[in-house]
């Protein structure tokens, strides 16, 4: 259904010319996968796919497009995300064309590979159901069960400033403690904090793919591959691999939507949002902040109020 | 060499291990986390993975690692002095390593160790270790070894072959390497009836791996494509981060930096990727390949075009890597589809 809509607005969109190309997600070549698709024609609009495995934030392909005027197809974390991009003046907010589409919250992948024995060769949604074919095998699982936790913790699963909107608005609520990661983390003893820390961060092989899957990280030189200065080495030891790791968090502080794509893009499976959430938390405790959500509140690092709170400040 | 199949028993593969690890250093699949292992020296064989899918990087990796220091530097007094980095002391053994990863090693010698040039570090390596190949009984759907000239029962490049029947391996002695580990008690004739066995499964396994991909032509066909509108489009969902370089098992490009501090240092070398801009950027602050556009075409073009023209092989050997781990699944099988249909 969602879907169906989808491809009517998308070529109502381009047949009246209203945008250059839009951004959009197409069926993928594996099971449990879409992929980013990119169509400038009406015609193409019939390769437009929603389902739950709609995974990537779309927002990321927008600094390669700003000299286009872009459709973009939006979950709620991501139109978050480009929201928060129009304040850093990344793009003028006509040239974007959001449309949304209240997310039903997606499918962990690596999560359902794990729990099914053998390669799977094929995977259908059925309502709350996941029915996925192995080699001579079909296995049902709960769809709940096999949420991205990022997913299950989210509030804002209705697109905020879509220019149209594709689908019926969902009921706003987690279906776990919204921070699950932090919270988790913090029950940790400082010792037992690093040793998670260190022992995630040492299985990354530097490909960046967090980074660059991203909306947020567009430097036009990141601090990892600046020769001058240079800020690190480029090679594998821990305090290198920390040193980013801690690194890219902190700049996304009061920036990041949550959405979850740096750990869905890590071929490592590295975990990366409990540093994030922690810091989401942070900004919204300190400054009744969410990033992407009020279009006009700008981030609480590039700009200050008097009555800011400085008790951190000794 | 000819091979007169041999059989271990599945419960003496520890003692084997073992014995292995008397006189080598053993590299095997070591699982890092849940669904993710590498390829590491074994300190103790509790810790070797041979039950997931193949590993996230390849086995390049032992023998042209992530991160290598080439040499160390230092001033003593007035004078500054260079110290060679660590030789490869112990034999090694590799084992657990398919098909598609062994031949990727072959297809590097013609690199590192071509008639200009030999690249030292590589050799060292390269000569000191005993290859153990596994044969691949459940190629996924995303395996193109058979299009690619290889398949997942391929011998080349193995010392030593094994083959997993269920209770114990076959395993084929291909060179005189190889061979010399088989040398004790562990290891009997295998029957008739085992060798029967293996050519089963080799028959299914190797129907599993698609043979259908359209290779046939490529570089020529490539040849033309170079100022093509072609490349506009493909690369659009690359969103350039180094996955699908830095895991395939035929990638090879690394930047060398001076890591110093006060004169004292050691210059490394690491993988690099040509899908990053950083690349290919110069000192001026000019970019020869200055967008996705640039830098697609140059992955697909080394692999399927100038390799070839260079060592008469194309240097992709189907294992699937680039497409499993993709962020926004890139699939090459789709640009090769694309090329031909151009």
């Amino acid at each position: 259904m969602v879907q169906k809509k989808l491809r009517e607005k998308a070529k109502e969109l381009l047949s009246k010319k209203e945008v250059d190309l839009i951004i959009g997600f197409g069926e993928g070549t594996q099971p449990l996968r879409a992929t980013p698709i990119f169509i400038r024609t009406p015609e193409e609009a019939d390769r437009l796919v929603w389902n739950s495995f709609c995974e990537n934030n779309l927002a990321a392909y927008l600094h390669k497009f700003n000299r286009f005027k872009v459709g973009i197809v939006v979950k709620g974390c991501d139109a978050r995300s480009v929201t928060a991009l129009a304040l850093e003046k990344r793009f003028k907010p006509d040239q974007v064309v959001l449309i949304g589409v209240p997310c039903e919250r997606m499918i962990d992948r690596k999560k359902v590979k794990k729990a099914v024995k053998g390669e799977i060769l094929k995977v259908r949604e059925e309502g709350d159901k996941i029915i996925v074919l192995g080699e001579g095998v079909e296995v049902v699982l709960k769809r709940d069960d096999f949420l991205y936790p990022l997913c299950k913790a989210c509030t804002h699963r209705n697109p905020v400033q879509e220019t149209l909107l594709v689908g019926d608005r969902v009921e706003e609520a987690a279906l776990t403690e919204p921070n699950p990661e932090a919270k988790e983390f913090e029950k940790k003893s400082p010792e037992e904090r690093w040793a998670f820390f260190e022992k995630e961060s040492s299985r990354c092989i530097r490909c960046y793919a967090c980074r660059e899957a991203c909306p947020m990280c567009y430097c036009t030189e990141c601090f990892v591959d600046s020769s001058n200065p240079k800020w690190m080495e480029k090679s594998l030891s821990p305090s290198d691999l920390q040193f980013y790791h801690i690194v890219r968090a902190y700049h996304q502080t009061g920036r990041c939507t949550n959405c979850g794509a740096c750990e869905r893009a890590c071929p490592m499976d590295i975990r990366l949002t409990y540093l994030t959430q922690k810091l989401n938390q942070e900004v919204d405790e300190l400054f009744q902040f969410e990033t992407g959500v009020d279009p006009k509140a700008l981030p609480p690092l590039s700009t200050y109020k008097t009555d800011d709170r400085q008790e951190f400040i000794k | 060499m000819k091979v007169k199949p041999l059989k271990l028993n599945k419960k003496d593969f520890q003692s084997f291990l073992k014995d292995v690890m008397k006189d080598h250093d053993l590299y095997a699949p070591v699982r890092l986390a849940e669904g993710v292992s590498i390829y590491k020296k074994i300190e103790s064989q509790g810790e070797i993975d041979l039950e997931s899918y193949n590993t996230q990087k390849p086995v390049k990796e032992v023998f042209f690692p992530q991160s290598e220091a080439m040499f160390r530097f230092d001033k003593v007094e007035d004078r500054h002095r260079v110290t060679s980095t660590d030789e490869v002391k112990r034999p090694r053994v590799v084992l657990g390593a398919r098909a598609c990863d062994i031949q990727a090693i072959s297809l590097l010698d013609n690199v590192f160790l071509g008639k200009e040039y030999t690249d030292v570090y590589f050799l060292q390596k390269r000569t000191s270790t005993t290859l153990i190949g596994f044969a691949c009984n459940h190629p996924l759907s995303t395996c193109f070894c058979a299009s690619t000239g290889g398949g997942p029962f391929t011998r080349e490049g193995s010392d030593l072959f094994f083959i997993d029947l269920g209770e114990t391996y076959l395993v084929e002695p291909l060179t005189e390497k190889g061979k010399a580990l088989t040398q004790n008690k562990l290891f009997a004739k295998a029957s008739a009836e085992e060798i029967a066995l293996a050519s089963d499964i080799e028959k299914k396994a190797v129907k599993k791996s698609d043979a259908s991909l359209p290779l046939e032509g490529i570089e020529k066909k490539l040849d033309q494509l170079v100022e093509s509108r072609f490349w506009d489009r493909v690369h659009e969902k690359c969103i350039g981060c180094g996955v699908c370089t830095f895991l395939c098992p035929t990638c090879h490009c690394f930047d060398i930096v001076d890591e110093a501090v006060n004169e004292r240092g050691q210059r490394v070398r690491n993988w690099d990727t040509c899908l990053s801009s950083l690349y290919s950027l110069e000192t001026s602050g000019h970019n020869p390949r200055p967008t996705g556009r640039e830098r697609t075409r140059q992955r697909v073009m080394h692999k399927f075009n100038y390799f070839p023209k260079n060592f008469k092989k194309i240097a992709c050997v189907g294992c699937g890597r680039c497409i499993l781990y993709c962020p926004v699944n890139f699939d090459i099988r789709q640009v090769l589809q694309d090329i031909k249909d151009y």
